[in-house]
């Protein structure tokens, strides 16, 4: 099998809502072998929820349907795609758009999107209406320089 | 999630369970509601000693207590965020209308 990816792993699940804290936890698992901080592992975690929790509330609305989680790392990078077959997203640019929201009845803060584009590096939405949403991230995971340095920073001063 | 009430200083103290998402949410919002408005607190805190996780529901969940507690002539404090409630907080704005306050 030809794979341009170090690893690679694809879970599905039904759109329900304790499945969030699932998908978070199964991804930050995943990405564990990258040896990321504290802080990436938040960041991406966070942006994981709220992508999920999209398809769940505005993909689905009140329906069951299966949401596709793929998660992939090449080097020191992380690829995440969060697929749902909800009734898609009327506009995009809006939809990003800090506060917006189209469900503010049901407390939603309009932070989803700003939230993944400002803790990860690139997020990319592709949506046709009626037939589903798919969310691309991507994260360039850091730690190891930070942790080197810190290990040379030790060593110095031992000498 | 437990929650008490300082009958002397008029405080309703919520302590949020570890993570925060829009299941959580969905599970405290109501009962959240129907303390503020059984209470009518002069000050609603919530406590996030406990909280290691939260996303934006989190901040929908606040700012919704905070009109709510606004309405009946309280207000909404924060405090013991850590690390990553912090940066989610201080990233949607509502640090600038909600206080973060010290408390044991």
């Amino acid at each position: 099998m030809n794979n341009i990816y170090d690893n690679e792993m694809k879970i599905e699940f039904l759109s329900k809502s304790n499945n969030e804290a699932f998908a978070r936890i199964a991804v930050a698992a995943f990405i564990a072998q990258l040896d990321p901080t504290l802080e990436e592992i938040a960041d991406i975690k966070t942006a994981v929820s709220e992508a999920v929790t999209n398809s769940i509330i505005h993909g689905y609305e009140e329906r069951i349907g299966i949401i596709k989680l793929i998660c992939k790392i090449r080097n020191k990078e992380v690829f995440i795609e969060i697929s749902d077959s909800g009734k898609g997203i009327e506009n995009i640019e809006m939809a990003k758009q800090p506060l917006f929201t189209t469900k503010a009845n049901l407390e939603r803060s309009g932070m989803g999107f700003t939230i993944m584009e400002s803790f990860m590096d690139d997020v990319e939405v592709e949506s046709v209406l009626g037939l589903g949403t798919k969310v691309t991230m991507k994260r360039k995971i850091k730690s190891n320089s930070q942790n080197e340095e810190f290990a040379i920073a030790t060593i110095r001063r031992e000498e | 999630m437990n929650s008490f009430y300082k009958k002397e200083d008029k405080q309703l103290i919520f302590r949020l369970d570890e993570e925060i998402d829009e299941c959580e949410v969905q599970k405290i919002r109501r009962r959240l509601d129907n303390e503020i408005e059984r209470y009518m607190p002069k000050e609603v805190i919530f406590d996030f000693s406990k909280v290691s996780f939260m996303d934006s529901a989190g901040i929908g969940l606040i700012i919704g207590r905070y009109k709510l507690a606004n309405m009946l002539g309280g207000k909404v404090q924060v405090t013991n965020m850590q690390e990553p409630v912090k940066k989610i907080f201080d990233m949607s704005g509502i640090s600038k209308i909600i206080e973060e306050v010290q408390y044991e």
